[in-house]
């Protein structure tokens, strides 16, 4: 049960936090100029790496807002200080 | 009198690795012994490393609930796991190994009318396929495995399931450890405590891994490293539609016969078996977060417990002895990867998810034919990387339920 | 039978029985020391080998002493608290599950505080005091009934009193202030991410509650957790008598028992000394001290120390009577006559939860033993759990863990605790170390007494090539019983060790794994059972389909009402009747379950725009559009109506089962992707209650209970909405149909539901329907179910909707993947109808279709499967959808469907069946 730094409601039990995957993986601006590689690399690839990992959160059973956190996923450490709202 | 066999007198030796391989394996769990098993009897290609960054089968292979089956509901799905179970069936004969495979059959079932529609289009999906599955009562359920709480009055009744007799289980360690043996004995390197840092390629061609015990050149590298498949293929500049997670499993004391099956629930999270020394095997859901670490949240064997009371009342005072997690490589289908990648001489398996251990042999076999021809057997190919860009996915998630 | 009690030693009487006989022992007893009070020395035989095994610790770590007490099917005896009518057998490993309803409750709570200590032996005591002055909250937590940890078992006094009173004193005082909780009989057995530990508080078997789950967030953690004392590993060391010293001790000390006569001490360090001492004074009469070490570590007063000596050989074959030693380098030995023989190979620090927690250990020589090396998380370790032995160190320890803890949860410590004082310790002599005597034959030196594993397994092991001890510990079994290798964990690696000429502290240990001691799954399921394992959601007219006899179908959460059966009638009767009505005369349906989303805010059609395959910006205010949406995979996750409030205003309905997803999603992109568009989503589906009502006659009955709403067809079209009253009440009333039928739905709010429903049903001429015959009549005209007809794989244009696809917009989530080559491939699965060539037939839901009428040998590739099938009130034939391969290319076409031996012919239509034209909406 990790303590999840909620920007909105401050630390709470991993089980009110719906997890979101890799953070900064914007919906791409022009789909339709894509090419089905590119438009594939969006739908199903994400980074998986072993340590930093920036990725989001919703505080489901709180606030209901999305944040992002960096976590390392190696040791489940959340990073203070790189919690965004 | 032992509950279990014993192991043989003799099983692999230590040897340091030479400088360069045809073919080196990396990740020494089930899949990647298995690999260099079929590598040698079937393709004589015996100049092989299996590389593993711990102890042999320390990872999923030792941490999964031996579930095997073959009752997936697509046609590419069945083809592998299918094979494996035929496999399976032969196995112990083949490495000369008690690996203690017992066709004890397996329950999946289902507690909603959607439910029941997916598990009946599965049943008739395995029988196109030359799966043996049935669909069954609750009153035929209860026949098969008189514990299970078939009461119309708990939250989610059983209102049947689907049935394969020739499914069952297997004891993880002497499967491994039957791969391991017999492929050493052919001449295979199997090389612990060498962590692969780093994939060398030059001109888009696989030349060497860097390990902890200093570079080993390779014809062909192949990828066997499940939850760690993405790191090691960053190092080759290769992406992998995979992602991370923790999985956990539990064991109770050892009991007395009780549960003659195994029970797999997809609504009321739950599969279970009795291993043969007695003790209940029991997964739990996975956890929701990528993590590297071989260790789950507690509310989730919490979770789990309620759900096996739910539906197995006479478990109530039995005890949780050993918990533990695995880490689980998941694709976006649910179905693994197995194939060439955008590096030549470079072929990943992985994306397993939670299903690897069943499909063990099967795998083996496969991919060590797509290691010596360079191109997939027929049955590996629906699993390539390809299928995500043209969205040809081989989606197990709507009805195989959890593909444990 | 002789009582081994001491005499003098007071305590109620306790009657219990065991094996079938009955015994009596005192309160306080655990069940390990009445039966060694009443001199049962064998408590069952060992599961591999059958060779008889006795009592050998006296608390968790006892590896032997398995018995089953009612329906428990396996705990240790040594922590079985006596009760009076106790009753318990011997296990042979393995223990069994009654078919007994277990009707105990089990319950959670969940605790924050500053600093958690776990452990109130002297250590724990001490830190949980100092911590408790700083003002910090504190939480103790003690797994034995009495604190004190191992001062009850050495009855060492602490300020001048016996330790286990000023433990209980202590205890007292900390748990009369308001800031500090006292846990008692409460084992933390996992400690996880973000200093999160678990503990099973036993509350007793008649308590409110039996067990109770602590879910504890602590600031620090203080382990104070003690140490276990090692076995060595010699031939004939699993016999009946021979135990651990520092237990034998306890049992004397704690519960006045002696547990033999005559005793040799076999041990490498000082410690088994005093426990000589108390035996002795106790009246065990101690033949010698054998110790391993040249340089021994006193004497005890008149008894025989023999330095520089092993233990070759036990004699006695149901239990030790007589001892064989001999010197350590050889040499002649001899055989000694006792009863009993106490083993202590020194103390090994309680690691487990530290090791959970994340920490490194490292091996530390001087004791012989892994230590905490480097924590991971705010924990620090206290007393003998890193290796301090002594009571006035670990009272030290103790303290200034305790204010260290306290100081980095934020507290100030200000003044000095007082160490209380405590008996002069003699310094001593430095512990040796040894894990077995070596031998020519090894076959009963046992490393793990449970699963009878001794040295020759493991050099066996070892002998195969294996060189990890994870490997030897599978190969061999070792440490994986019911006491998850307490004791035998290292003693195997220290085999393995020896066995392969490395160094202990290379080879580590084995991971400590979650649960620290065995918890019941009764316990952690809690009060999640039966009808609380998920929450029951009910409309607010749930009570009337009850009384009407409606069995429920589970949809999510949700209990629907199925179809409303009336006497004499099946399923199928009763579903035909319901469909008859609504396509002849009129019907009406619960649907206050779909989820219904308010959507508002100047950007909310643009909002939408985006999210539905559909446009949604050109609605009218009034008026209503059907619309599906997808993932970005261009799959169709959801569908429902959209009706237009205003400019900036709608509401949205889903799918019973998808609508918490789909709020979620929207929010998802709305937070996540356009923060920029001015767009607030709320959940509203349990503020309405939902009356569908169909039918040709729907009209007429509306009519008749909304006096002043203009129902005709001109007035009121198909795909609007107007706010009004029904049957006095206020009501959003939408012209919408998911039967083909005229058709509407009227909203009220959830309280008025019931009235709303009882005024409908009191025209007397309305039939109640239930999901099945909605399912049936949908059907019949074709419309998809999402989740039924639809499984994740399948696109708008694969269900023939085509035309929900807007060609106009730019861009809406999924439209860039119909693109893809998989997407737009001809043959991809379609939607059709399916009509059996015999019209009785009715086709299993989730039978596959081929296209030959026989049945090649498999593997048959599937042309696609049925979704649905029912039998109709109106179609001549059952009928089915079917998602079929290039299915809309096959119009007319004979397929088949194998079912058992048999192919039954089907033929392919389209899937509207009924009323193709539309010619039924406006009744």
């Amino acid at each position: 049960m990790l303590l999840i730094p909620c920007p909105w409601c401050g630390p709470r039990d991993e089980a009110e936090f719906h997890y979101g995957g890799q953070a900064h993986v914007a919906y791409p601006e022009n789909p339709a100029a894509l090419s089905d590689e590119e438009w594939a690399r969006y739908l199903f690839f994400r980074d998986n790496p072993k340590g930093r990992f920036a990725e989001r959160w919703n505080h489901t059973a709180g606030c209901r807002r999305w944040f992002n956190a960096v976590r390392n996923t190696a040791t489940n450490e959340i990073e203070a200080g790189e919690v965004t709202a | 009198m032992r509950d279990v066999p014993e192991h043989p007198d003799w099983l692999w030796s230590s040897p340091e690795p030479k400088r360069s391989y045809d073919v080196v394996i990396v990740g020494g769990g089930g899949h990647g012994l298995a690999t260099a098993y079929y590598l040698a009897k079937n393709h004589g290609i015996t100049d092989v490393a299996v590389l593993e960054r711990g102890w042999l089968a320390g990872g999923n292979m030792a941490r999964n609930t031996t579930i095997i089956r073959s009752n997936y509901l697509w046609d590419e799905s069945a083809g592998i796991y299918e094979h494996a179970l035929k496999l399976w069936e032969g196995l112990e004969d083949d490495l000369g190994y008690p690996i203690l495979f017992s066709q004890r059959g397996v329950l999946n079932l289902a507690h909603s009318l959607q439910d029941v529609r997916d598990s009946v289009r599965r049943v008739h999906a395995n029988r196109l396929n030359g799966v043996d599955a049935e669909w069954l009562g609750p009153d035929e359920v209860k026949e098969i495995c008189p514990i299970v709480n078939v009461s119309p009055d708990v939250r989610y009744p059983v209102l049947g399931a689907t049935y394969q007799p020739r499914a069952g289980i297997a004891k993880h360690d002497y499967v491994a450890w039957g791969f391991a043996r017999a492929a050493a004995a052919m001449g295979v390197h199997l090389i612990e405590n060498c962590e692969v840092t780093g994939v060398e390629v030059a001109d888009g061609r696989v030349q060497a891994v860097q390990t902890t015990k200093g570079r080993i050149a390779a014809g062909t590298v192949a990828l066997a490293a499940a939850g760690h498949s993405s790191v090691v293929a960053a190092t080759a500049g290769v992406e992998l539609p995979v992602q991370t997670h923790p999985l956990q499993a539990l064991v109770s004391e050892l009991l007395e016969p009780v549960h003659p099956t195994v029970v797999m629930s997809n609504a009321v999270h739950v599969y279970v078996s009795q291993a043969h020394k007695g003790e209940l095997v029991m997964g739990a859901g996975i956890d929701p977060y990528n993590s590297y670490r071989q260790r789950g949240a507690f509310h989730i064997i919490e979770q789990q417990m309620s759900a096996a009371l739910e539906l197995f009342p006479i478990f109530a005072r039995a005890h949780v002895l050993r918990t533990w997690a695995g880490i689980v490589d998941v694709t976006p289908d649910a179905s693994p990867v197995v194939g060439k990648t955008p590096v030549d001489g470079l072929l990943v398996n992985c994306g397993w998810g939670t299903g690897g251990f069943k499909a063990t042999p099967g795998v083996g076999w496969c991919y060590a034919h797509t290691i010596a021809h360079g191109e997939p057997h027929p049955l590996n190919a629906p699993f390539s990387l390809e299928r995500f860009t043209t969205g040809a996915l081989v989606d197990e998630h709507g009805a195989a339920a959890v593909a444990h | 039978m002789t009582s081994r009690r001491m005499t003098g030693w007071q305590g109620e009487t306790v009657r219990f029985r065991f094996d079938g006989r009955d015994y009596e022992g005192v309160r306080g007893d655990t069940l390990a020391s009445a039966l060694l009070a009443n001199g049962v020395r064998a408590v069952a035989a060992s599961p591999a080998l059958g060779r008889p095994r006795g009592i050998y610790a006296a608390w968790t770590e006892e590896p032997n002493a398995l018995v089953q007490v009612a329906a428990e099917p396996m705990l240790q005896a040594t922590t079985v608290e006596l009760r009076d009518g106790l009753a318990a057998h011997g296990l042979s490993g393995r223990g069994r599950l009654t078919d007994e309803t277990d009707t105990a409750r089990y319950d959670a709570v969940h605790a924050h505080c500053d600093v958690l200590v776990v452990g109130a032996g002297p250590a724990g005591l001490a830190a949980a005091t100092v911590a408790a002055e700083t003002g910090a909250r504190v939480i103790i937590a003690d797994d034995r009934p009495i604190a004190g940890g191992s001062l009850p078992d050495t009855a060492e006094t602490v300020g001048g009193v016996p330790g286990a009173e000023w433990a209980a004193a202590t205890l007292d005082a900390l748990d009369g202030r308001p800031d500090i909780r006292v846990l008692r009989r409460t084992s933390v057995f996992g400690y996880y991410d973000d200093n999160y530990l678990v503990a099973v508080e036993r509350r007793g078997e008649h308590a409110h509650s039996r067990e109770r789950v602590w879910r504890i967030r602590a600031r620090r953690v203080v382990l104070a957790t003690g140490a276990h004392e090692r076995p060595i590993a010699f031939a004939g060391n699993d016999r009946p008598g021979v135990m651990l010293a520092g237990s034998a001790r306890a049992y004397a000390n704690r519960h006045g028992v002696l547990p033999g006569d005559r005793a040799v001490v076999f041990t490498t360090n000082d410690s088994a000394y005093a426990a000589a001492r108390d035996l002795a004074a106790a009246g065990v009469e101690i033949a010698a001290i054998v110790d391993t070490r040249d340089t021994t570590g006193g004497g005890t007063d008149g008894v025989e120390v023999l330095a520089g000596h092993v233990v070759t050989a036990v004699g006695g074959d149901d239990g030790v009577s007589s001892v064989a030693v001999a010197p350590s380098d050889g040499g002649a030995g001899r055989e000694i006559e006792a009863d009993l023989l106490l083993v202590s190979g020194g103390w090994s620090p309680l690691v487990h939860l530290f090791s959970q927690s994340g920490g490194d250990l490292r091996f530390d020589d001087g004791i012989g033993s892994f230590v905490p090396a480097s924590a991971r998380q705010a924990v620090e370790v206290a007393g003998a759990a890193r290796g301090v032995f002594t009571l006035a160190g670990c009272l030290e320890d103790g303290a200034a863990t305790g204010a260290r803890a306290a100081e980095a949860a934020g507290f100030r410590v200000e003044g000095t605790f007082e160490i209380p004082r405590t008996p002069d310790e003699d310094p001593g002599t430095p512990p040796g170390h040894l894990w077995l005597v070596p031998a020519a034959d090894y076959s009963t030196h046992f490393v793990d007494l449970q699963r009878d594993v001794t040295v020759a397994d493991v050099m066996r092991a070892t002998g195969a090539g294996l060189r990890s001890v994870e490997h030897v510990k599978r190969y061999t079994t070792a440490g994986t019983a019911h006491d998850q290798g307490k004791l035998s964990g290292v003693l195997t690696s220290a085999v393995v060790g020896h066995a392969l000429g490395l160094p202990l502290g290379d080879l580590g240990t084995t991971t400590f794994r979650a649960p620290y001691v065995p918890v019941g799954f009764a316990t952690l399921a809690g009060r999640h059972r039966g009808a609380l394992h998920d929450p029951v959601r009910t409309t607010s007219l749930h009570e009337w389909h009850v009384a009407y006899g409606a069995p429920f179908e589970n949809v999510g959460q949700w209990k629907r009402p199925w179809y409303y059966p009336r006497a004499g009638e099946d399923m199928e009767t009763a579903v035909l009747r319901e469909c008859g009505a609504v396509r002849k005369s009129v019907g009406a349906m619960d649907a206050s379950t779909l989820g219904k989303i308010d959507v508002q805010g100047p950007d909310a059609a643009e909002f939408l725009d985006r999210i539905y395959t559909n446009m949604m910006s050109t609605l009218k205010v009034g008026a209503i559009r059907y619309g599906v949406m997808c993932r970005p995979d261009g799959m169709v996750f959801d569908d429902g109506t959209v009706i237009r409030l205003a400019d900036d205003r709608f509401l949205v309905t889903t799918t019973t089962g998808n609508a918490a997803a789909v709020l979620d999603w929207m929010e998802e992109w709305l937070q996540t992707e356009w923060p920029g568009l001015r767009v607030y989503c709320t959940s509203v589906t349990e503020h309405w209650a939902t009356v569908a009502l169909a039918g040709p006659g729907s009209r007429d009955v509306l009519a008749g209970l909304a006096p002043g709403l203009a129902v005709d067809a001109a007035s009121f079209p198909f795909m609007t909405w107007r706010d009004t009253e029904v049957a006095g009440l206020a009501a959003r009333v939408c012209r919408i149909s998911f039967s083909g039928e005229l058709a509407y739905e009227i909203n009220v709010n959830a309280w008025d539901g019931l009235a709303l429903w009882e005024a409908v049903m009191e025209t007397g001429v309305v039939t109640p329907y239930g999901t099945e015959t909605m399912h049936v009549l949908r059907a019949e005209k074709g419309y998809p179910i999402v989740g039924q007809d639809t499984d994740g794989t399948v696109t708008p244009a694969d269900l023939g909707m085509d035309w929900v696809v807007s060609k106009k917009k730019p861009d809406f989530i999924g439209k860039r993947s119909f693109a893809r080559a998989d997407t737009s491939r001809p043959d991809r699965k379609h939607l059709v109808g399916l009509l059996p060539a015999d019209p009785g037939r009715l086709l299993p839901e989730g039978a596959h279709l081929v296209e030959t009428s026989t049945l090649p040998e498999p593997p048959v590739p599937t042309l696609g499967h049925v979704t649905s099938s029912y039998r109709s009130a109106v179609l001549d034939s059952t009928f089915a959808l079917a998602l079929v391969s290039g299915g809309r290319d096959r119009m007319g076409e004979v397929l088949y469907v194998p079912l058992g031996d048999e192919q039954v012919p089907v033929t392919v239509t389209s899937h509207i069946l009924y009323d193709p034209e539309g010619a039924r909406r406006d009744g």
